[in-house]
C-alpha cells in the first residue's frame, strides 16, 4: 500500500516530463540495439564458419596431406586402402573467377566415414546422375543464385557451406583439371594391427582437425573490430542513460526528502527506485532488441560482402533469428541500466533528510568532480603507455585504444572549463561575458553528452583517416601492381595453349600466371612463379630488398615474400625460407600485398613448374599498347575465350577498388550511427537542462534581453561546444588513426600503412558536428524563444 | 510625471471562469519619489509591478513612462525599455550565478550602455559589498545577495526601480537596513521607486503608500 503511494509519487515525475522518459528509454534502447546488432552479425558469421568447417567431414577428422600442399597420387590412396586403412579421398580447388568463384569439393561417397555428412542421394535419379559423365553438384541455395558457368546440374542442399560446391571426385577432377587428391580423410575407427602410416607413406603428413578453421582465425580481427564498434556505441549510449537517470534523480531530490520526512524508509525508497529502473530497463531492452535486429539485418549484406571480398569467407546475406543474442541484448540493457543508475541509487541511500544548510558553491563542486575525472584520465593514459610499450596482440591493441579514448573523454570537462576560463577576459560586451561564464557553468551538465560527441568525432576521424589512407595506398599499389594491360583466364588447358600462342603473336610480352597453394612457416599461403620480365622490376611494390632481387629470383636462387608473411613469421632479408621439405631459398625482398589475407611468395616460374607440375596453367597477363587491348580482346573471344574471362587493367582496378569500398561500407555505417547517438545525447542533455535553466535566464530577460536573444545565445553555445569538441577530436582522431594503422592493422592483417591527412574530411565532419549541435539545440532554443513571459515571471514568484 | 498608470485591467483565465486581478487601476509617481504597494496575498501587487515593468502586458488601460506609452509596445521595444529605463529587484533568483559579485553589479549598467565606474563603486561601498566582490552569488548570505541585486539595479541608473517584496526572505534587522539603503540610494539617483511590501513599518519609510484590494487601489 505504502509502496504504491510512493511509486505513484515517483512516477508522477515521468508523467510530467514525457520527453525525459523517452530520452532515457531511447538512449538505453540505442545502446542495447547497436550492441545487439553487432553481436547478431558476429554470431551469424561465426555460425556460418562453423557450418563450413562442419560440412562434408572437413572438421572432425584427421587428414593426410602431402608436404608443401602438393596433390596426393591416386595410387597412394589405393595403396592405403589395400593396407587396410579406412581413408577417403577429397579433392578441393577453386573454380570460376571473381565474385562467382566457388570452392569445388570432390568426395567419394563409398569410402566417406558415415558421420562426415555425405550429401543425400536417396533419389534414384540423383544417384544415377551423380555417377554419370555429366555429374551432379550440391550447393547451398544461396550459392546457387550466382554460380559460374560450366557446372553440372545443381541440387540445393542446406548442409553445404555457402560458396562451396560438393560433387564426386571424378567430376571435381574434370572441373578443376587436375588428377589426384588434396587430402585423405582418416576415419576415426580403424581396424587393429595396421602398419603405421609413417612406415607406409612417410611423405604424407597427418594433421589434426582445426575446428575453428583458418577463416575463423583470419576474420577474428574483423569481428573484433565490429565488437569494438558495438562496445563504443554502447558506451556512448550509456553516457546518455547515465545523464538521463542522474537528472531524473536530481530533479526528484526534493521529493525524496519529502517522502523520507513522511516516514518512508531509505530501504523502501531505494527498492522502489531500483524497481522503477528495472522496468525501464526491460522496456528499453525490448525496444533495443528490435532495433538491434534492424541494425543487423541492414548491415549484414555489407558485412557478408566484406567478408567475401577481404577474406574469401562465405556468410549468408540474410539474418536468422537467434534467441541467444536477443537474451544477451536483454542482459546488456539490464547491466547498462544498473551501471548508469548505481551511482544515483547510492546517493539516494545516503541522502540526508534535511537539505544541507548551504549548498556548496557550484564552482568548487565543479572543480572537484572535474579534477577527479582528470585524475582518472591520467591513470588511463598511463595504462595506454604501458600497453603501448609492453602490450602485444590485437586485444592489447584494442584495449590500448579503449583506455586512450576513454581517458581523453574524461579529460574533456576539465579542458573545456580551462579553455572557457582562459577565454573569459577576452569578452568585450556584458552579454559575451555572461555567455562565456554561463557556458562554463553548463559544462558539468553537458559533459556526458560532449564526451560522447568527442568519442564519436574522434572515432570518425580516426577510422576515416585509416580507411582513406588505406584506400590511397591501395589505389597507388594497384597502379603499380597491375602493370599488365590485359588479364586472361583460359577455360581449359587445351585453350590455354591457344591463348598463349595468340598472345605471343599479338602482345608485346606474355606473363603466364602460375601459382599453387602451399604452407609457409606453418600458415596457408600461395606460391607464385614469375617469368623474367622488366615489368616486375619496374612495377612491383617492394618494401625492402637486397640488391638485384628480380635477377636473383629469375635465376631460381631466391624468393620474394609478401609483407604479411614477413611480419607474421618475423622473417629477415637474407634468411632461408623453406618452401617444401627439400627446397629452401634465401629471401631477397618483401613486397606489399594489400587485401590478401594469406602469406605469399614468388619464385622463378620454371622452378615452380618443375617442383609442382600439376599447377593450373590457365592464367595469363600480357603487356601491350593500351590502344590494342580491345583488338586483343576480340581476338581472344574469337578463339573461344569467354568474354567474362578477359579483363583489362582498368576493369581489374575498378573491381578491386569496388571490393575495397564495400569492405569499409560497414565501418562508415557504424561511424554515422555512432555520431547519431552522440547527437541524440546532446539533444537529450540540452532538452532536459533547458528546464533547469529558467532561473538563470529569467533575470537576464527581466533586465532587457529578448527571449529570441537568449535563444540565440543557447544556439551559439551549442555550436561553440561542438566546435571546441571537434577541434580536440582532430588530434585525438589522428592518434587513433596512427594506432589503427601502425598497431592494429599490423596485428590484424599483417601490413603497415602510411598515414595521410585528409583535412577536407575533417572540415566536413566539423560541419556535421555543428549541424548536429544546432539540431540538438534547436528544439530547446525554439521553446525558449517561444516561452510565455508568465513562465519567466513565475521564476520570481513568491511561492517558489 | 515619471509614471502614469491609467485604468489598467488584467484578467487571468481561472479554474472557475476569468479572474480579474486588476480592475481599472490608476496611479502616478514622479521622479525620485517612492511608493509602497501593499495588500493581501493574491491581491495583484506583483501583477501590477510586472505590467509597469514591461514584463507582462495589460488587457486594457495605458501605462506611460517618461512620456512614452508602454502598453502596446512589442517584445523588442519592451526589452529595450527594461534594459534602459527600469530596474527590478525580486524576492529571490535575482542574480546571475555564473558571474561574480563585481560582474553582477556592473552587469545591468553595461547592458544599458551607461557604465559609470565611479557610481558603481560608490553603490558597492554604500552596500558594503567591496570585500565580497570576487565571490559568486552562492557564496553569499541572503542579505548580501539582495544587496547585490539592489546595487545592480541602482548602478544602471534606471528611471524607475521596481522591487517585489525585496526583504521577504530576510530577517528583521537585515530587512530594515536593506530597505533604507534602497530608499536612500534611489533618492540620490533621482530614481522613482515602487516597492511591494507586507510590512507597515517598512512602508512607512517611503514617501507614499497604496493598498490593493479586490482589484482596486484604496
Ligand atoms: N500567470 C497567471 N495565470 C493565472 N493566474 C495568475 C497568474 N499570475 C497570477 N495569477 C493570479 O492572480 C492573482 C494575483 O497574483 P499576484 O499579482 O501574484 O498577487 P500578489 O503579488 O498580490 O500576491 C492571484 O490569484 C494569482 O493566483
Ligand atoms: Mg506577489
Amino acid at each position: 500500500m505504502m509502496t504504491r503511494v510512493v511509486l505513484q509519487a515517483l512516477l508522477s515525475h515521468w508523467w510530467r516530463r514525457p520527453l525525459q522518459l523517452v530520452t532515457l528509454l531511447f538512449g538505453l534502447a540505442l545502446a542495447t540495439g547497436l550492441w545487439t546488432g553487432v553481436q547478431a552479425i558476429n554470431q551469424e558469421a561465426r555460425s556460418s564458419y562453423d557450418a563450413a568447417a562442419q560440412a562434408l567431414g572437413q572438421g572432425d577428422f584427421d587428414r593426410l596431406v602431402a608436404q608443401g600442399g602438393a596433390l596426393i597420387q591416386r595410387q597412394t590412396f589405393v595403396d592405403l586402402r589395400r593396407a587396410g586403412w579406412l581413408v577417403s579421398p577429397v579433392i578441393e580447388g577453386r573454380y570460376g573467377r571473381g565474385e562467382d568463384r566457388v570452392t569445388v569439393i570432390g568426395l567419394d561417397p563409398f569410402t566417406l566415414p558415415p558421420s562426415a555428412g555425405a550429401p543425400d542421394l536417396s533419389d534414384d535419379n540423383d544417384l544415377a546422375q551423380w555417377f554419370s559423365d555429366d555429374g551432379l553438384i550440391f550447393v547451398h541455395p544461396e550459392t546457387q543464385a550466382a554460380l559460374p558457368d560450366g557446372l553440372p546440374r545443381a541440387i540445393p542442399n542446406l548442409s553445404v557451406a555457402i560458396g562451396e560446391v560438393v560433387t564426386d571426385v571424378t567430376t571435381a577432377w574434370r572441373l578443376l583439371e587436375v588428377d589426384g587428391f588434396s587430402h585423405l580423410i582418416i576415419a576415426p575407427q580403424q581396424p587393429i594391427g595396421l602398419t603405421p602410416l609413417d612406415d607406409l607413406i612417410p611423405s604424407l603428413e597427418r594433421v589434426r582437425p582445426d575446428p575453428a578453421g583458418d577463416i575463423a582465425q583470419l576474420t577474428r580481427s574483423f569481428h573484433l573490430n565490429l565488437t569494438a564498434f558495438g562496445l563504443l556505441s554502447f558506451a556512448v549510449g550509456l553516457f546518455i542513460v547515465h545523464a538521463a537517470i542522474g537528472l531524473a534523480f536530481e530533479q526528484r531530490r526534493g521529493m525524496f526528502r519529502t517522502l523520507r520526512a513522511l516516514g518512508v524508509s531509505t530501504r523502501r525508497l531505494v527498492a522502489v527506485l531500483a524497481g522503477e529502473t528495472l522496468v525501464l530497463a526491460i522496456l528499453a531492452g525490448l525496444l533495443g532488441i528490435g532495433l538491434g535486429y534492424l541494425v543487423a539485418a541492414t548491415l549484414l549484406p555489407g558485412v557478408a560482402a566484406t567478408l567475401r571480398g577481404l577474406y574469401g569467407a562465405a556468410v549468408p546475406g540474410t539474418l536468422s533469428l537467434d534467441p541467444a543474442w536477443a537474451l544477451s541484448g536483454f542482459g546488456i540493457a539490464l547491466a547498462g541500466a544498473a551501471a548508469a543508475a548505481g551511482q544515483s541509487l547510492w546517493q539516494v541511500a545516503k541522502l540526508p533528510i534535511l537539505a544541507p544548510a548551504k549548498p556548496r558553491a557550484w564552482a568548487m563542486a565543479m572543480d572537484r568532480s572535474q579534477t577527479r575525472l582528470a585524475l582518472a584520465a591520467l591513470v588511463l593514459f598511463a595504462v595506454t603507455v604501458v600497453l603501448l610499450i609492453f602490450g602485444s596482440g590485437l586485444v592489447a591493441g584494442f584495449l590500448l585504444l579503449g583506455a586512450f579514448l576513454l581517458g581523453a573523454a574524461f579529460l574533456l570537462p576539465w579542458v573545456l572549463s580551462r579553455l572557457l576560463r582562459l577565454a573569459a577576459p577576452l569578452a568585450r560586451g556584458p552579454i559575451t561575458q555572461w555567455a562565456l561564464a554561463d557556458t562554463r557553468q553548463q559544462v558539468p551538465g553537458l559533459s556526458l553528452a560532449l564526451m560522447a560527441l568527442l568519442l564519436a568525432l574522434a572515432t570518425n576521424i580516426g577510422v576515416g583517416t585509416m580507411v582513406s589512407s588505406f584506400r590511397l595506398t591501395f589505389a597507388g599499389w594497384l597502379d603499380q601492381r597491375l602493370a599488365s594491360e590485359i588479364y586472361v583466364t583460359a577455360r581449359d588447358s587445351q585453350q590455354s595453349e591457344d591463348v598463349r600462342a595468340l598472345l605471343e603473336g599479338q602482345a608485346d610480352a606474355v606473363l603466364p600466371i602460375r601459382s599453387t597453394d602451399i604452407r609457409l612457416e606453418g600458415q596457408p599461403a600461395q606460391l607464385f612463379g614469375v617469368v623474367d620480365h622488366p615489368t616486375y622490376e619496374q612495377g612491383w611494390p617492394l618494401i625492402t630488398a637486397l640488391d638485384t632481387p628480380w635477377a636473383q629470383v629469375a635465376s631460381g636462387q631466391a624468393v620474394l615474400i609478401n609483407e604479411q608473411l614477413w611480419r607474421r613469421a618475423d622473417l629477415t632479408l637474407g634468411s632461408e625460407l623453406a618452401l617444401t621439405a627439400d627446397w629452401a631459398l634465401p629471401i631477397v625482398g618483401v613486397y606489399s600485398d594489400y587485401g590478401n589475407p594469406e602469406g605469399q611468395a614468388i619464385v622463378a616460374q620454371a622452378e615452380l613448374l618443375q617442383r609442382f607440375p600439376d599447377v593450373s596453367t590457365l592464367g595469363y597477363a600480357a603487356r601491350t599498347d593500351p590502344a590494342q587491348v580491345e583488338a586483343l580482346r576480340a581476338a581472344l573471344i574469337d578463339i573461344g575465350v569467354p568474354a567474362g574471362n578477359i579483363l583489362n587493367q582498368a576493369e581489374v582496378k575498378t573491381f578491386s577498388l569496388d571490393v575495397f569500398d564495400r569492405t569499409f561500407l560497414v565501418t562508415a555505417a557504424l561511424n554515422v550511427l555512432t555520431l547519431g547517438v552522440a547527437a541524440f545525447a546532446m539533444l537529450a542533455s540540452l532538452t532536459t537542462l533547458a528546464g533547469l535553466r529558467l532561473p538563470q535566464l529569467a533575470p537576464l530577460w527581466a533586465m532587457g534581453l529578448t527571449r529570441r536573444h537568449l535563444a540565440l545565445v543557447e544556439l551559439a553555445r551549442a555550436v561553440l561546444f561542438a566546435a571546441i569538441t571537434w577541434a580536440l577530436a582532430v588530434p585525438l582522431g589522428l592518434i587513433l588513426a596512427w594506432v589503427l594503422l601502425a598497431v592494429v592493422n599490423v596485428e590484424a592483417f599483417g601490413w603497415r600503412l602510411p598515414m595521410f591527412p585528409f583535412p577536407f574530411d575533417w572540415a566536413r565532419l566539423a560541419i556535421w558536428a555543428i549541424v548536429a549541435a544546432l539540431l540538438a539545440a534547436a528544439l530547446p532554443a525554439y521553446r525558449l524563444a517561444r516561452i510565455a513571459p508568465a513562465q519567466l515571471i513565475k521564476v520570481f514568484a513568491d511561492e517558489r | 510625471m515619471l509614471l502614469t498608470v491609467d485604468a489598467v485591467t488584467k484578467t487571468y483565465p481561472g479554474d472557475t471562469g476569468p479572474l480579474t486581478v486588476l480592475d481599472a487601476v490608476s496611479l502616478s509617481l514622479s521622479a525620485g519619489e517612492s511608493l509602497a504597494l501593499m495588500g493581501e496575498s493574491g491581491s495583484g501587487k506583483s501583477t501590477l509591478l510586472h505590467l509597469v515593468g514591461g514584463l507582462d502586458t495589460a488587457d486594457a488601460g495605458t501605462i506611460t513612462l517618461n512620456g512614452t506609452v508602454i502598453t502596446g509596445l512589442d517584445d523588442r521595444a519592451l526589452a529595450e525599455l527594461r534594459r534602459t529605463q527600469i530596474g527590478v529587484v525580486f524576492q529571490q533568483f535575482n542574480l546571475i550565478p555564473s558571474l561574480t559579485v563585481v560582474q553582477n553589479l556592473a552587469f545591468h549598467a553595461r547592458l544599458a550602455g551607461r557604465l559609470d565606474e565611479t557610481w558603481v563603486n560608490t553603490v558597492s561601498e554604500r552596500l558594503g559589498l567591496t570585500t565580497v566582490g570576487a565571490r559568486y552569488p552562492e557564496q553569499l548570505s541572503g542579505g548580501q545577495q539582495q544587496r547585490v541585486a539592489i546595487g545592480r539595479a541602482i548602478a544602471a541608473k534606471p528611471a524607475l526601480l521596481l522591487a517585489d517584496e525585496p526583504t521577504g526572505n530576510l530577517d528583521e534587522d537585515t530587512a530594515d537596513t536593506v530597505m533604507s539603503l534602497l530608499v536612500d540610494l534611489t533618492k540620490e539617483a533621482n530614481t522613482g521607486l515602487l516597492v511591494v511590501t507586507h510590512s507597515q513599518a517598512r512602508a512607512a519609510a517611503l514617501d507614499r503608500h497604496l493598498t490593493l484590494s479586490k482589484g482596486s487601489l484604496a
